[in-house]
C-alpha cells in the first residue's frame, strides 16, 4: 500500500525519468528498479520541493548564502564554523505544514509503527555520485512519523557536513544548487547483506561479479566494519569461482525496543560460517546482472536478503548505481586483431597454452 | 629442479613390473627404446598418452598406435606443412605407449608457411565440400571391410576355378582378406586426420582470442560456444533413448525387462505391438549400434553390436527412469539456446572491431568443429569396431585351427607374425604337411598373455626425462592438453588437504559418494547420483552421465568426452587429475568442484 505521488512525496513505484531531478540519483535508481519489477523494499521519496520549500518558508538560502559568503576552501575551521551554524538552523525549523503531513502521509501508508532506513538522495549532476555517496546520512530503524520527520529534515542538514561544504567550495560548486531528496525505505531485516560489483574491482574484468557479504545489514560491509566474505562469479556462467570465509565479529541488527540499528557481537559458530548459501551467491550476482543489464553499465549494487520473508523472495536490492573507477578507463586494445588463416599460422607458432 | 636429476626418469632406467621381464619380446624392434640410442632417447621428453591407451598394449593392438602416430604426423608435417610442427614421435614401455612431439627447426618454420597457406587454405575454404566427400570415402570404406570373410581352407579347389582356369587357389584369397582389412584400416586412419589437426588449429585459434579479450574466462564457456548440440556422437545414446519411450509407448517394456537378448526380444515380438518395436531395434542398429564400449583402440573392445545385452542394459535402465517419471531426452533446444546466450553475453562485452574479429572466427570454429566430434563415431566406432569383428573372426578361425587355445590368441601376434601364421597353414595346406604353428604358438601365446597380465598391474609413468621449460607444441597442447601447468601437476604434491586438481571441465559443484571404474565392464556397478571416478570415459559411457551426479577422471582436458558429455547433461566434471582413480576409492565421500577443477575427499 502505497500513499498517493504528490508534490512532495513519490512512491518508488511513481517514479518516473521526468522525476529524477526532484529524487535524486539514489531515489530513481529506487524507482527504476521497482519499476522493472525487481524486488525492492517499498518506500517513498521526498522529494527536492519539499527541501526547497523549507528553505523558502524559513528564507533559509539567504541564511545559507550568508553563512558561506566568507569562507575559503582552504580554511577549514571557517568551513566547520559555517557549516555547523547552517545544520542547526535547518534542524531547528518545523517543516512547513503541507510537507509535513505529506511525509506523515506516505509515512503511515505504508503501515503505522513501520521501522524504515531514512537514506539522503542527492541531485548534484556535476557531482560524482561516488566520491558524493557516503557524505550525507543514511539513518537505520526509523520507527514513527515524529522521528522520520526528525531523520528527514537531519538529511537534508547533512548537505552541510564540513566535508560536504569543503567539497563544493574546492570544486567550485554552488551550495545552493545542490538539492537533498530524502529515501525513506521499509526496513530490511537483513539475516545477511553486501555489496556486488558487476565487474572485478581490483582488474576491472567485466566477466565477474564480486560480492562481499556479511551478517545484518550491509552497512558494516560498506563501512569496513567487518572483513566481509568474498564471492568472485563468473557472470555468463553464473558459477561460483573464487570464495574467502572470513571472520565476520560483529553484525549490524535492527532493535525494535531501542527504534534503531545495534551492532552485535556475531557467535563464535556463526562467524566463520559463509553468510550466503551458494545458492544464494548465485541469486545476489543473478540480480546484479540484471540491474546492470538494465542500466547498461557496470553496476555497484547494495542487496540484503530479508529474514522475514519466504526463501526465494527474501533477496532485496536497496541501491544500485554505476560503477566508476573502470567504467571511465579507456580500454587498451591491441594494434590490430590478427584475423583468417595468418591468425591460426600465429596460433600454432605460439599456442595460447604456452603464452604466459 | 636439480638440473642432474631428470623430474621423471629416463625410460632406460624403469624396471618392468614383476613377471613382465620379458616384455620387450613381444613388440616389434621399432616400439622400444634401443639401448644404443639411449643418448638420443634421453634428450627428448616423452609423456605417457593413457588418454587414448589406458591398458598396456596386446602385441596386435600396436596396429592402432602405430597408424594413428603415424597419419597424424602425416598431415603435419607432409601434407599441410603445419608450420612449426610435425608429427609424434612414439614408443612402447613396459605396455604402454610415450609420445614425443617432433617441432619443426625454427629456421625452416617460415618457408613453410606459404605452402600452409595454400594448403590449409584450401581445406579451410572447401571444408562442406571436401567433408561430404569424406563422408562418402569413408563409408566406402566400411563397405569394402563389411565385405571380407575368412573361411577355412576348403580341401580341394572348386571344380569351377579348375574348369575356368583360373589358376589359383584360396590361400591367394585368405592372404588378400587379411592384408585388404589392414590396409582398410590403415585407409582409414588416414582419413581419421585429414581434417582432425585443421579443425582443432582453427578452434585453437578461436580460443586464443577469446582469451585474449577475457583472460580469466573458464575453457568450458569458450567450448560451449562451439560445441555441437546434434552431434552424431550422441546419436547412438539418443537411439536407446527413443527405443526405450517407444517401449513404453507400445507397451512392450515389461517384456523387455528379464531374460537374455534373445528371451526379451521373443517375449516383445510375441506382444500386439511386438513387431514394431522390433523393427525399430533393429532399425537402429545400422549403423548406430556399431559403437564401442571402449574407445576402439583395443582389440578388446566390446561393440554394442556384437554384444547386445549391453545397449538393452541401458534401455532397461532407461525405462525404469522413464516410469518413474524422469525425462531422459537430452535438452537439446535448451542447450542451444543456452549456447546461443553464452555467446551472446561474452560477445556483448567486447567492442565493435572485435565483436567482428569474433563473428569470424567463431564461424570458422562452428563449421570446423563438428568434425571434432562426428569423426569419433565414423572411425573409432563405426569403421574400427568393422576392423575388429574381421580380425576376431580371423583368430577365432585359426584358433579353431589349433594355433591358439582362446578365440582372442590371434592379438598376443603382432600383425606381422599373424601373417606368418597365415602363411605356416597356407603352406602346409598346399603341400598336405602339418601345421607347425600349432605346436609353438599356444603356450607362446600364454607366456605374452602372462606379459600383458603382468604389465597391467602397474599403471604407466606421466612422463619420461626433463620436460621442456615451456610447452609449446601445439598439438600436444590441443590433442592432449599437456601444458606446462599439467606437468607442473604431474610433478607437485598434491596440496595437503586431501584434495586433487584437475581442468575444470563442466561447470558446478556436487557432494557425493564416489564410484571408481576402471573398466567399461563394471558400468553396471554404477548407482545413482554417484560421483563417477575413473582413468577415462569413452562415448558409449554416455546411458551412465544421466545417473552420476559429476565425473572425475584421470586423463583429459577440456575436449574430453567425460568434459563434452557433462557440459551436455549439466554435471559437474574435473578431468586430468593424473591419478583421482588411484587416490580415491569407492565410498569416500566428494566435493567435486567443476568451477575451479578441484576434488576433495571429505572423508
Amino acid at each position: 500500500m502505497s500513499a498517493a505521488p504528490s508534490l512532495y512525496t513519490l512512491p518508488f513505484g511513481d517514479i518516473s525519468s521526468a522525476d529524477h531531478a526532484r529524487v535524486g540519483g539514489k531515489c530513481a535508481s529506487l524507482g527504476e528498479m521497482t519499476q522493472a519489477g525487481v524486488a525492492v523494499p517499498p518506500g517513498f521519496a521526498v522529494t527536492t520541493d519539499a527541501y526547497q520549500a523549507m528553505l523558502d518558508h524559513h528564507g533559509l538560502r539567504a541564511e545559507i548564502e550568508r553563512h558561506l559568503a566568507s569562507i575559503g576552501s582552504d580554511d577549514i575551521d571557517a568551513i566547520d564554523r559555517a557549516a555547523q551554524a547552517i545544520r542547526v538552523r535547518i534542524r531547528s525549523h518545523r517543516m512547513p505544514d503541507e510537507v509535513e503531513s505529506a511525509i506523515r502521509g506516505a509515512y503511515a501508508a505504508m503501515g503505522e509503527g513501520m521501522p524504515v532506513a531514512v537514506r539522503s538522495s542527492a541531485t548534484a549532476e556535476d557531482m560524482p555520485d561516488a566520491s558524493f555517496a557516503g557524505q550525507q546520512d543514511t539513518y537505520l530503524w526509523v520507527i514513527g512519523a515524529d522521528d522520520v520527520v526528525e531523520k528527514v529534515r537531519d538529511c537534508w542538514a547533512s548537505l552541510f557536513t564540513t566535508r560536504a561544504v569543503a567539497y563544493r567550495e574546492k570544486n567550485r560548486i554552488a551550495h545552493i544548487d545542490v538539492l537533498m531528496s530524502v529515501g525513506v525505505q521499509k526496513m530490511v531485516n537483513a539475516r545477511a547483506a553486501g555489496v556486488a560489483m558487476t565487474l572485478e574491482p581490483t582488474t576491472g574484468d567485466r566477466t565477474r561479479i564480486v560480492i562481499d557479504a556479511s551478517w545484518g545489514l550491509g552497512e558494516t560491509v560498506v563501512s569496513g566494519l567487518v572483513t566481509p566474505d568474498n564471492f568472485t562469479v563468473e557472470k555468463v556462467l553464473e558459477a561460483i569461482v573464487a570464495r574467502k570465509i572470513s571472520d565476520k565479529h560483529v553484525e549490524l541488527v535492527g532493535d525494535a525496543a531501542l527504534g534503531s540499528a545495534v551492532e552485535r557481537e556475531v557467535d563464535a559458530a556463526r562467524r566463520s560460517t559463509p553468510c550466503l548459501s551458494d545458492a544464494e551467491v548465485l541469486e545476489v550476482a543473478r540480480l546484479a546482472k540484471r540491474l546492470e543489464r538494465q542500466n547498461k553499465c557496470p553496476q555497484d549494487v547494495e542487496w540484503a536478503i530479508d529474514a522475514d520473508l519466504p526463501e526465494g523472495r527474501n533477496l532485496l536490492a536497496l541501491q544500485s548505481r554505476p560503477e566508476t573507477v573502470w567504467s571511465r578507463k579507456p580500454k587498451e586494445k591491441p594494434a590490430a586483431y590478427a584475423t583468417g588463416l595468418m591468425s591460426i599460422v600465429g596460433t600454432l607458432n605460439n599456442p595460447i597454452a604456452s603464452r604466459k | 629442479m636439480d638440473a642432474k636429476t631428470p623430474v621423471f626418469p629416463s625410460p632406460y632406467d624403469v624396471k618392468p613390473p614383476k613377471g613382465a621381464e620379458d616384455w620387450e619380446g613381444i613388440y616389434p624392434y621399432y616400439l622400444k627404446f634401443q639401448p644404443s640410442r639411449r643418448p638420443i632417447e634421453d634428450r627428448k621428453f616423452w609423456f605417457c598418452d593413457s588418454q587414448h591407451w589406458p591398458m598396456p598394449f596386446r602385441p596386435f593392438d600396436c596396429i592402432m598406435v602405430d597408424f594413428a602416430a603415424k597419419c597424424l604426423g602425416q598431415y603435419n608435417t607432409r601434407h599441410l606443412l603445419v608450420p612449426p610442427a610435425n608429427g609424434v614421435d612414439y614408443r612402447i614401455l613396459n605396455g604402454y605407449v610415450y609420445f614425443s612431439p617432433i617441432a619443426v627447426e625454427p629456421s625452416e618454420i617460415e618457408a613453410r608457411v606459404p605452402q600452409f597457406l595454400e594448403r590449409a587454405g584450401h581445406y579451410f575454404g572447401n571444408w562442406n565440400d571436401l567433408l561430404a566427400n569424406w563422408k562418402k570415402k569413408v563409408l566406402g570404406a566400411i563397405d569394402e571391410l563389411e565385405a571380407i570373410s575368412f573361411k577355412e581352407l576348403p580341401d580341394v579347389v572348386d571344380i569351377e576355378w579348375v574348369k575356368s582356369g583360373k589358376g589359383l587357389d584360396d590361400t591367394y584369397d585368405l592372404f588378400g582378406a587379411y592384408d585388404d582389412a589392414i590396409r582398410l584400416c590403415y585407409k582409414i586412419w588416414q582419413y581419421h586426420f585429414e581434417f582432425l589437426n585443421l579443425g582443432y588449429a582453427a578452434y585453437l585459434d578461436f580460443f586464443g582470442f577469446v582469451k585474449g579479450q577475457f583472460p580469466s574466462i573458464p575453457d568450458q564457456a569458450i567450448a560451449k560456444m562451439v560445441q555441437g548440440v546434434d552431434s552424431e556422437l550422441f546419436r547412438p545414446d539418443d537411439e536407446l533413448k527413443k527405443l526405450s519411450k517407444l517401449a513404453i509407448e507400445l507397451g512392450v517394456a515389461d517384456a523387455l525387462k528379464t531374460g537374455s537378448v534373445d528371451e526379451a526380444l521373443a517375449a516383445v515380438a510375441k506382444l500386439p505391438n511386438g513387431a514394431k518395436w522390433i523393427a525399430a531395434w533393429d532399425g537402429a542398429k545400422h549403423p548406430w549400434f556399431n559403437f564401442s564400449s571402449g574407445n576402439g583402440f583395443y582389440s578388446t573392445d566390446k561393440y554394442w553390436i556384437d554384444h547386445l545385452d549391453i545397449p538393452l542394459s541401458y534401455i532397461r535402465d532407461y525405462v525404469s527412469r522413464l516410469e518413474s517419471g524422469d525425462d531422459i531426452m537430452r535438452p537439446t533446444a535448451r542447450l542451444i539456446a543456452e549456447r546461443d546466450r553464452i555467446t551472446a553475453e561474452y560477445r556483448e562485452m567486447m567492442d565493435e572491431e572485435a565483436k567482428a574479429v569474433f563473428d569470424q572466427k567463431l564461424g570458422l570454429s562452428r563449421v570446423v568443429f563438428p568434425y571434432v566430434e562426428d569423426h569419433n563415431f565414423y572411425i573409432e566406432h563405426w569403421a574400427i569396431g568393422v576392423f575388429w569383428r574381421k580380425m576376431r573372426q580371423l583368430s577365432a578361425l585359426l584358433a579353431k585351427l589349433g594355433f591358439w587355445r582362446e578365440d582372442d590368441g590371434m592379438f598376443f601376434l603382432t600383425r606381422n607374425e599373424v601373417r606368418d601364421v597365415l602363411w605356416d597353414y597356407s603352406a602346409a595346406w598346399g603341400v598336405g604337411a602339418e601345421l607347425r604353428g600349432t605346436d609353438y604358438w599356444p603356450g607362446e601365446v600364454a607366456r605374452r598373455r602372462a606379459i600383458v597380465d603382468a604389465l597391467a598391474a602397474q599403471p604407466p609413468l606421466p612422463a619420461l626425462n626433463n620436460p621442456p621449460e615451456v610447452i609449446t607444441e601445439p598439438f600436444t597442447i590441443m590433442l592432449w592438453g599437456i601444458t606446462s601447468e599439467a606437468v607442473k601437476r604431474w610433478t607437485g604434491a598434491d596440496d595437503g588437504d586431501g584434495g586433487l586438481q584437475g581442468m575444470a571441465g563442466s561447470p558446478g559443484i556436487v557432494e557425493g559418494v564416489a564410484r571408481v571404474l576402471r573398466s567399461p565392464d563394471q558400468l553396471s556397478e554404477l548407482k545413482k547420483g554417484e560421483i563417477l571416478v575413473t582413468p577415462v570415459t569413452a562415448p558409449s559411457w554416455a546411458p551412465v552421465f544421466g545417473k552420476i551426479a559429476a565425473a572425475v577422471t584421470d586423463i583429459g582436458g577440456m575436449m574430453s568426452h567425460a568434459a563434452i558429455v557433462c557440459r551436455e547433461y549439466g554435471l559437474p566434471a574435473v578431468t586430468g587429475t593424473g591419478n583421482a582413480s588411484s587416490k580415491i576409492k569407492t565410498g569416500m565421500r566428494l566435493r567435486v568442484d567443476g568451477n575451479t577443477g578441484s576434488v576433495h575427499i571429505l572423508g
